[in-house]
């Protein structure tokens, strides 16, 4: 019984693997190999609608690596992805250079607007490609690594943390709004021109993004797998069954924490990084509580504690939403707030766990 | 009564004095003979008799007295041609809005050339300047007085002075008494005497009036040139010191106001964190729904205000019992039909709740529309009340703090002497004892979850009256009300109540160097460090049990 | 910032600081030292100045009616619960109260708890592989590997614990003795100094009462074992020496039968 049901975990998880190979690489191909009249080829939309998609199913897999496995609910995850956003956000400014509306070689156009004279520190650097790239990583990693130290260690657990971690969001939201921030406060970093060179609006560009979207979450999906499967993986599930327990083992709950938490940050940094030139801005909405509360659900909906779980529900949340959003606007936050609700109290296991029950139930 | 070189002067002014006392001995009833008679003098009169009427008039007590001598002072008394009927009349660029003069009834609107207007010399316009001025000051409502003499304090010439001066040593009203002797005071302060100087400002220093801090600080700065505005540097060094004594003061006031703006924001602050602190800390269940029941608290509010739009203030106060029941009951709904299904899975709680909220707001969207509705708010809650010039209070943030007081003391009295906050204690403490002595546990727990309800719903009619109305009302305050919760101490509610004040409190202070944004942001920062720090909050609750 | 380092990537260096592996000072004869130790929550004192020493080697046992301050004791001693006074040691120079729960599990004081807990989604296997000695900071378990050596003690222990059958269940269907065993072996795994034993055979038949009896006794000279339990006979077929708490203090200490004689027992036991 339990092996058949390790099988067809496993089943399922290679499919799901297989399809996003499929993906990565076939969309791309085909809108370079064919004529953009060809039946083959994927349309502008389409392709950064897919790239957008694997950026948000990277997102919710690092989720689920923090709450499917160590059980914390985090509610700021979505800070690490737009942090990782606006670390690509200014490298893609600062390439615009004198091609803004006010044509300043040094400054982005806020900046001249807000009657600055002068790039914050804070912004040197990221005309390299490689220092945003590091950046991309780190701030977020930074950002969870203090606030995971902080929390982890003095024992803040459960729904406490849950809060914490939404008003971290929250004050990060209220942050960016202000102009003075020097991050494009309200509207945030758009009008990007071209990425290494490239022009950004180009189709081989999207196609390019896309590969790497698909790229980073199949690698991510099995460096998680791999960290799931080694004894540090178990000691993180441990925790998050009885944490007290692990710690009377020995082990320095707190760290393991952080290290996974920091690493679902970067991971999530590297998402939103992804996620920022396919969809051409980023701004400090992507702050919003609510936002972090979505990548909850894509988790929820697809199984938590799964990893690939996470990925289904993401692509599948995530297009329900454009197909609804689009047919009817008014009735999103009503599907929405119905799924948390049905999720939470009838399938707690997701979609992953329906599939597993169906599979079950055939064979007893 | 010792006459003074003012008034030998003007004898006029020494005969006003005089008219004054008796006329305001002898109480004559109005419209009397002698007073229609200076009115038909008045009109009729050459100049020299109009004088007389004038004065004539300033001895007689009459309602209507004030507004036609104030309406010949200002150019508005009009005879009519047909009849010689005396008017005041307004110009209203068609014609004249007319009314009768001795009684002030409405006689509608007549051509421009209808009328003719009641000349007068410069000389009578002086003279009545001055009975108007006495007139008010001496009118019965002491607020009159006062405004009286805050109105000739404006451009006050050495007649006003004088007639203050006169006044200054009748008055009975505290208030216009001190209003009269600073009016003068500062008009010494422009003295020729160097000793009449020194001692307004010894004296103007004891009053908490802009108008005198403006003046001393004139005192000590320095022109364009670098030299001393004032001269004298007696006078120069007197006017520091007073600057500083009424700039102490200045900065209590400032402080008392930033208190109370602390206290009312900490009262709001209570307000909607007070019912999460049941749901939250006695039953342990986290409602993300909890921000759109106040939601719907300030919703009710606004329906009420619709059905019954003449009757603002009761509309009010009874949406408070409206918006506690509709509140009341969702909650219960959603306890009933959601999470007694989740109990002792706080986080899948959390999610469903946010479920609802999502589902909460989107409704009131839909059927009020996603723009911010309008409450209007009662008379009696608007305005402010004005202690001096440096301190006003605003009444609704006022009426807000005694609410949430009345409103916290109402839920302790209910915790601690009904048989329903016994049964929510004995639940609270330990659940399974509870349920074997017979308590019914479930229904304790939708009663609870109705009672924190309902008090979100209370608290969104108090916020209609402070903030917009929308659908994302709930939202804004939803996480800071847990971080009153968690701040105080979950399961404690003094500790809510103290964290509430002293986070509203500490938010105000911040907001002037660190403006309202980051003095949020820095709050927020503050209790996060704190939770690392004291992870159950200011009060915490001791025990093997909290250690669970 | 040489400490704040050190806790990341070196954490047993905190321990080994207190440590010497293999070197808790017994020269004295006691291994573990509470002494005038109190604890109170609210006002009701669950331990009153209560003082204990446990010599190495020895097996203890500790019975008191509910509310004695057994639990309470072992919470103290593994860094759960800080007393509000008094002092607790580990050998001459460890002091307990200075060091956190995996400081004191690491150094050799590991404890099994009155409810049975293991972890229910892992394998037993794999429960006692995340108990076994090793170094665990989080750097070394993310790329630990197990040697022969350390998978064949694994296997001894399942062996002795009588779980070797099962050892890729998950340890969420076994039954409440199992889990007892599961968790005794847990400790077994972590080679500890001294082991906390709270009741070990609550919801066990009678034949398993009386393997853990003999595993027990079987332990104790190479390690010292504190074993709190409530069911006399049990304690009677273990124990040579007994301490009885009552309301946070040592009330008598003696042979299973100088205790049982003893009249102050007796009335707390029966009410007087």
């Amino acid at each position: 019984m339990k092996l058949l049901t390790l099988a067809t975990q496993d089943k399922t998880c290679t499919t799901v693997l297989m399809l996003l190979a499929a993906v990565t690489v076939v969309i791309p191909l085909c809108n370079v190999l064919t004529a953009v009249d060809s039946p083959l080829h994927f349309s502008a939309y389409t392709v950064s609608l897919v790239g957008k998609y694997l950026t948000f199913a990277l997102l919710g897999m690092s989720l689920d690596l923090v709450w499917g496995y160590c059980g914390i609910l985090a509610l700021g995850h979505g800070a690490f992805f737009a942090l990782g956003g606006y670390a690509m956000g200014m490298y893609l400014m600062r390439q615009i250079g004198t091609r803004g509306v006010y044509g300043d070689p040094l400054l982005p156009d806020f900046m001249i607007f807000l009657n600055w004279k002068e790039l914050p520190w804070y912004w040197f650097g990221f005309d390299n490609f490689g220092f945003a790239l590091l950046m991309v990583v780190l701030a977020p990693g930074a950002l969870a690594f203090v606030f995971g130290w902080l929390a982890f260690r003095s024992r803040v657990t459960g729904v406490y943390l849950s809060i914490i971690t939404q008003a971290l969001t929250y004050a990060l939201l209220l942050a960016f709004f202000r102009n003075e921030m020097g991050f494009g406060g309200n509207n945030g970093l758009t009008d990007f021109k071209d990425i290494l060179g490239f022009n950004i609006q180009s189709e081989n560009v999207r196609s390019m993004l896309l590969f790497l979207s698909g790229s980073a979450l199949i690698i991510s999906f099995l460096l998680c797998r791999w960290i799931a499967g080694t004894k540090l993986g178990r000691v993180v599930t441990a925790v998050r069954d009885q944490e007290s327990r692990v710690r009377f083992l020995g082990y320095r709950v707190e760290m393991f924490k952080l290290w996974i938490f920091v690493f679902a940050a970067m991971l999530a940094g590297v998402a939103g990084a992804l996620y920022v030139p396919q969809v051409g801005i980023i701004n400090p909405s992507e702050f919003t509580p609510l936002n972090s509360l979505e990548i909850v659900v894509w988790v929820a909906m697809g199984g938590r504690g799964t990893l690939y779980g996470a990925i289904i529900g993401a692509v599948v949340v995530n297009y329900s939403k454009t197909v609804l959003t689009g047919l009817m606007p008014d009735a999103w936050l009503f599907i929405l707030g119905s799924l948390f609700v049905v999720i939470t109290v009838l399938l707690p296991d997701g979609i992953v766990g329906l599939m597993r029950r169906n599979i079950r139930g055939k064979q007893v | 009564m010792t006459i003074s070189p003012l008034t030998r002067r003007y004898p006029l002014i020494a005969l006003l004095m005089l008219v004054f006392s008796l006329a305001a001995h002898s109480g004559e009833a109005p419209e009397s003979q002698p007073w229609l008679d200076a009115l038909d003098t008045l009109k009729k009169g050459s100049m020299p008799a109009r004088e007389k009427a004038i004065l004539q008039l300033a001895e007689i007590k009459d309602a209507h007295n004030l507004a036609i001598l104030q309406a010949l002072l200002d150019g508005k008394l009009y005879l009519t041609k047909t009849d010689a009927k005396l008017v005041i009349g307004t110009d209203n660029h068609q014609g004249f809005d007319i009314s009768n003069a001795i009684n002030g009834a409405s006689l509608g609107v007549v051509e421009h050339d209808a009328l003719s207007k009641i000349n007068l010399t410069n000389k009578m316009r002086g003279t009545l300047r001055k009975i108007i001025g006495e007139l008010e000051l001496s009118a019965d409502d002491p607020k009159v007085r006062l405004a009286a003499v805050k109105a000739m304090a404006k451009d006050a010439d050495e007649k006003a002075l004088a007639l203050l001066r006169e006044r200054g040593g009748l008055e009975q009203d505290e208030a216009v008494r001190a209003a009269i002797k600073l009016t003068l005071l500062l008009q010494d302060m422009d003295s020729e005497d160097k000793g009449v100087r020194i001692k307004a400002i010894e004296g103007v220093k004891g009053f908490d009036s802009q108008e005198a801090a403006n003046r001393l600080n004139a005192m000590v700065e320095k022109d364009e040139n670098g030299e001393f505005m004032e001269p004298d540097g007696d006078i120069r060094d007197l006017a520091k010191a007073a600057l500083i004594n009424i700039n102490s003061r200045l900065q209590l006031y400032s402080s008392i106001e930033t208190v109370f703006f602390g206290l009312s924001l900490g009262a709001v602050l209570v307000l909607s964190a007070i019912g999460l602190a049941i749901t939250f800390g006695v039953m342990g269940v986290i409602n993300m729904a909890h921000g759109e029941l106040m939601m719907l608290g300030a919703y009710t509010t606004y329906v009420m205000q619709q059905l019954m739009p003449n009757y603002l203030g009761w509309s009010i106060i009874l949406s408070i019992p409206a918006a506690f029941v509709i509140s009341a009951l969702v909650g219960i709904a959603i306890e009933r039909g959601i999470i007694r299904f989740l109990y002792g899975r706080p986080l899948e709680t959390l999610l469903a709740t946010f479920g609802v909220s999502l589902i909460l707001q989107q409704s009131v969207r839909s059927i009020f529309s996603p723009l911010n509705r309008s409450v209007a708010t009662p008379e009696w809650m608007s305005g402010s009340w004005q202690i001096n010039d440096f301190l006003s209070l605003t009444w609704n943030r006022f009426y807000i703090l005694v609410f949430c007081l009345l409103v916290f003391v109402l839920l302790l009295q209910i915790l601690k002497r009904t048989r329903l906050g016994l049964e929510v204690r004995a639940v609270a403490q330990n659940r399974k004892m509870a349920k074997a002595m017979g308590i019914p546990t479930a229904r304790v727990d939708a009663m609870t979850f109705g009672l924190g309800s309902g008090i979100a719903g209370v608290a969104g009619v108090a916020l209609s009256q402070i903030t917009n109305v929308g659908p994302n009302l709930g939202q804004a305050y939803i996480v800071d009300s847990f971080m009153v919760v968690v701040f105080g101490g979950v399961g404690n509610l003094l500790g809510t109540l103290v964290a509430g004040f002293s986070l509203g409190i500490a938010n105000k202070f911040l907001e002037p160097f660190a403006g309202a944004v980051l003095a949020k942001i820095l709050v927020l920062v503050f209790i996060i460090l704190f939770i690392q720090k004291r992870p159950r909050g200011l009060f915490p609750q001791k025990g093997r049990a909290a250690d669970s | 910032m040489n400490s704040f380092a050190e806790n990341l990537f070196n954490e047993d260096d905190k321990v080994s600081s207190l440590v010497v592996e293999g070197k808790v000072d017994t020269r004295h004869g006691p291994i573990l030292y509470m002494e005038d130790v109190s604890v109170s929550f609210d006002g009701f004192k669950a331990l009153n100045k209560l003082s204990l020493f446990i010599d190495a080697g020895e097996l203890r046992c500790m019975i008191g009616p509910n509310g004695a301050g057994k639990t309470t004791m072992m919470d103290v001693i593994t860094g759960k619960t800080k007393p509000d006074t008094g002092s607790v040691f580990f050998g001459q120079t460890i002091d307990l109260l200075k060091m956190d729960e995996p400081a004191i599990a690491q150094a050799g004081i590991c404890r099994k708890f009155q409810k049975p807990s293991v972890f229910d989604a892992l394998s037993v296997f794999e429960n006692l592989e995340l108990a076994l000695k090793t170094n665990k900071g989080a750097w070394n378990t993310l790329f630990f590997r197990l040697n022969s050596e350390q998978s064949d003690r694994i296997g001894d222990v399942m062996e002795t614990v009588g779980l070797s059958a099962l050892a890729h269940s998950r340890a969420g269907i076994l039954s409440h003795g199992q889990k007892q065993w599961l968790e005794i072996g847990m400790l077994l795994m972590q080679e500890p100094k001294v082991m906390l034993v709270d009741e070990p055979i609550a919801g066990m038949t009678h034949q398993e009462i009386e393997r853990t009896a003999e595993l027990l006794l079987s332990l104790q000279g190479e390690r010292s074992l504190v074993v709190v339990e409530h069911d006399m006979e049990f304690v009677r077929s273990i124990a040579q020496k007994v301490t009885v708490l009552h309301e946070g203090g040592v009330l008598t200490e003696g042979t299973m039968d100088e205790v049982q004689n003893d009249p102050r027992v007796i009335q707390v036991y029966l009410g007087g």
